[in-house]
């Protein structure tokens, strides 16, 4: 047991919890007993409040670890503190790979649950519920064997649920069958944002992987300028060396916070530049490895600390397919407020699924990264939720750090579906954390 | 709960009908607080900041009466307004003051020593419930309303600067002592600042109104500098200043 200061990714609002490390379903059950408040966290890479409890017990769901066999059809029960790093190293070498990943492998798979994550794939593929067949979740009422068919109510209130019904222990994970370990990858530049937007309504469908970045900061007949980089899983034939060597644990630390201001305006807009223009215009078919395409941030351990001692937010949200102009808007909005942003990430969303609190809706979503320090930043990001909820939109609670509470229920309207299940298994309240708390999603 | 730009959602003010603590409620307001507890010594002047507060967006007001010249009630005073928050704390401010009357008070012992009365030993003894409870609930943050006239004391304000000084070295060691508690204070040096209680006088440089230390609370908040400073360039006006030899220094200061 130990007492810890902790942030999210984002590195601002810190608080103060004891944590725990319960090894078992047991001695989880057992601490739930003691009446005090609890919530999970895995690795810390969501960007706010989501896996910190000020003056409660956080517990650490790294001890729960372990990765089964994967089974001939792809099968494999996983620990929730297991990392899609650690499972990737393991699944690889035998041709399997995770369904749904985001954009770092320093995820647990109870925070892949917790926030329902998604990746490039989601227009193909659905988030990560999609791809779990059961899992095992602790609440405070007894543990449970949850699946689509098996308490389907409670099982699509865990994911994305933001650790608010329970502890989960583990998971049953279907995984992707891959026949190397390279991706081949089309890469195009666009100049403005309606041309990129309109590739990828058109051609999205041709590749199970699609991402575009935006420069936010470029103005004038620059702004939205992207680079869209797309792309399948390669075959034997379809690169040189086809091997299914797992990706090297290798990342470049940044041995300390960088000083206040490195990430001014002025040298993002710098970094947005020299990266545009350092794309290829138009590129097809070239092999790229599973972490240059999937985790490029993932070189850099822990690159969160470029952003100073005042640490950054990141806003992501996403609107539906009728509502793609409020993306335009948004970009629109930032660059003129001058604000450091750095590049974009835009994606299609394919459907949504049931779960009352996951994220993606079918349409658009759009994620920054902001430097905390401008005066302007809150108002604008307040402005900006407007927006988003004005066109049936939604903020990315696993990102979340600063959204004004009087959006959540527009923003997500089944909320009220999710607390009913919640206070079945959870009758005293004990699952809570602060962006709960802030977001007035359950008492205090 | 406050978010990742320092915004609380629920305040507790001592000294809440100040001029610069209506400034700051009301900016506090307009971003994400919706509880606000007002601790002052007249229900009247409680009540119109109160209803400024609603004005500006709280949903939830209280008062709390106390007398800042009876340190040996500010334990009570604090618990009873954190009582009525019926929340975690995120946000605390001392904004508790007394100008005084410099040539008045100075040959006088009981009017001076209520100067330290108000100014100290009332803020220190809160701080000292305070504290406690706010580490308790593993987070929150304090502001403590100082002044630029802390830092170097002038001849003819020793009374109000030296008090100050006294409370601004104590709140700096205290701000370090809750290093790994996930508490924070923070200390606010506003130049003079027009409020009621500098009507009538002459306007020394870098004078404010409040509004503009209450925007510097605003930005300081997000920023979490252990000191904020209002107007920001005094950070180094007084940088100079406390290293002027003494008899230029008294030139600067009796001007």
């Amino acid at each position: 047991m130990s007492e810890n200061v902790l942030t999210g990714w984002g590195r601002t609002t810190k608080s103060f919890a004891t944590v725990r490390s319960p090894g078992s379903e047991a001695d989880l059950l057992r601490e739930f007993g003691s009446g005090e408040r609890f919530i999970a966290r895995g690795l810390g890479r969501s960007y706010g409040d989501a896996a910190q409890l000020s003056g409660g017990v956080v517990v650490d769901n790294r001890q729960f670890a372990g990765i089964g066999a994967i089974d001939a059809d792809g099968t494999v029960i996983v620990g929730a503190g297991v990392s899609v790093d650690e499972l990737l190293a393991v699944s690889i070498p035998l041709g399997w790979f995770i369904p749904v990943t985001p954009g770092t492998r320093q995820v647990t798979m109870g925070g892949a649950i917790a926030a329902d994550v998604h990746g490039k794939n989601h227009h193909v593929d659905g988030s990560f519920a999609s791809h779990v067949l059961s899992m095992r979740l602790v609440t405070p009422v007894g543990a449970f064997t949850l699946s689509p068919s098996l308490e389907p109510e409670l099982f699509w209130a865990t994911m994305g649920g933001m650790g608010l019904t329970g502890v989960v222990t583990s998971l049953t994970l279907q995984m992707l069958p891959i026949e190397t370990n390279q991706m081949l990858v089309d890469t195009e530049r666009f100049g403005d944002l309606a041309s990129v937007m309109e590739a990828m309504v058109i051609g999205d469908a041709g590749y199970r992987y699609s991402v575009a970045w935006v420069d936010c900061m470029a103005r004038g007949a620059h702004r939205g300028r992207a680079i869209l980089t797309r792309g399948n899983h390669a075959k034997h034939a379809d690169v040189e060396h086809a091997s299914l060597k797992g990706p090297r644990a290798r990342s470049l630390p940044i041995p300390f916070v960088a000083p206040r201001g490195l990430l001014s305006r002025w040298s993002v807009k710098l970094f947005d530049e020299f990266w545009y223009r350092s794309a290829s215009r138009h590129e097809v078919g070239e092999a790229q490895s599973l972490a240059t395409f999937f985790h490029p941030l993932d070189g850099v351990s822990n690159w969160n600390r470029l952003y100073g001692p005042r640490g950054f937010v990141q806003y992501q949200f996403c609107v539906p397919d009728g509502a793609s102009e409020s993306v335009a808007e948004v970009i629109e909005r930032l660059s003129e407020s001058r604000l450091a942003s750095f590049l974009a990430v835009l994606k299609r969303f394919g459907p949504g699924n049931p779960a009352p609190l996951s994220f993606p809706v079918a349409g658009w979503t759009l994620a920054l990264d902001l430097p905390v320090g401008s005066p302007a930043l809150p108002g604008v990001l307040d402005e900006l939720d407007e927006l988003v909820a004005s066109a049936n939109g939604r903020v990315y609670l696993a990102k979340d750090a600063r959204l004004n509470a009087n959006w959540v229920g527009t923003m997500y309207p089944r909320l009220d579906e999710f607390l009913k299940v919640k206070s079945h298994v959870d009758p005293k309240g004990q699952l809570t954390s602060d962006l709960a708390r802030r977001l007035g999603l359950v008492g205090t | 709960m406050e978010n990742a730009f320092g915004q609380p959602q629920t305040v507790v003010v001592f000294g809440g009908s100040s001029d610069i603590a209506r400034a700051i409620t009301k900016k506090l307001c307009a971003a994400r607080a919706h509880t606000v507890i007002l601790a002052g010594r007249s229900q009247a002047l409680l009540d119109a900041a109160a209803l400024e507060a609603q004005e500006y967006g709280a949903t939830k007001t209280a008062s709390v009466l106390f007398d800042a010249e009876e340190p040996q009630h500010a334990a009570r005073t604090v618990s009873d307004a954190f009582e009525k928050v019926g929340d975690q704390i995120d946000l605390v401010i001392i904004a508790v003051g007394l100008l005084g009357d410099q040539k008045a008070d100075e040959e006088d012992a009981d009017a001076s020593a209520r100067m330290m009365t108000v100014n100290v030993t009332w803020p220190v003894a809160a701080l000292a419930e305070i504290r406690a409870r706010l580490v308790a609930q593993g987070r929150g943050r304090i502001l403590v309303m100082s002044s630029a006239g802390a830092i170097r004391v002038r001849p003819n304000a020793y009374l109000y600067g030296g008090a100050k000084a006294g409370l601004d070295r104590l709140c700096l060691g205290l701000a370090q002592s809750l290093a790994g508690t996930g508490v924070k204070l923070q200390l606010v040096r506003p130049a003079v600042v027009r409020t009621k209680m500098t009507v009538g006088a002459a306007e020394p440089p870098f004078t404010t109104g409040a509004n503009e230390v209450a925007e510097n609370v605003m930005r300081g908040l997000a920023s979490n500098d252990p000191v904020i400073w209002s107007p920001p360039l005094l950070r180094y006006v007084f940088f100079l200043l406390r290293h002027l030899p003494t008899p230029l220094w008294l030139k600067v200061a009796n001007r």
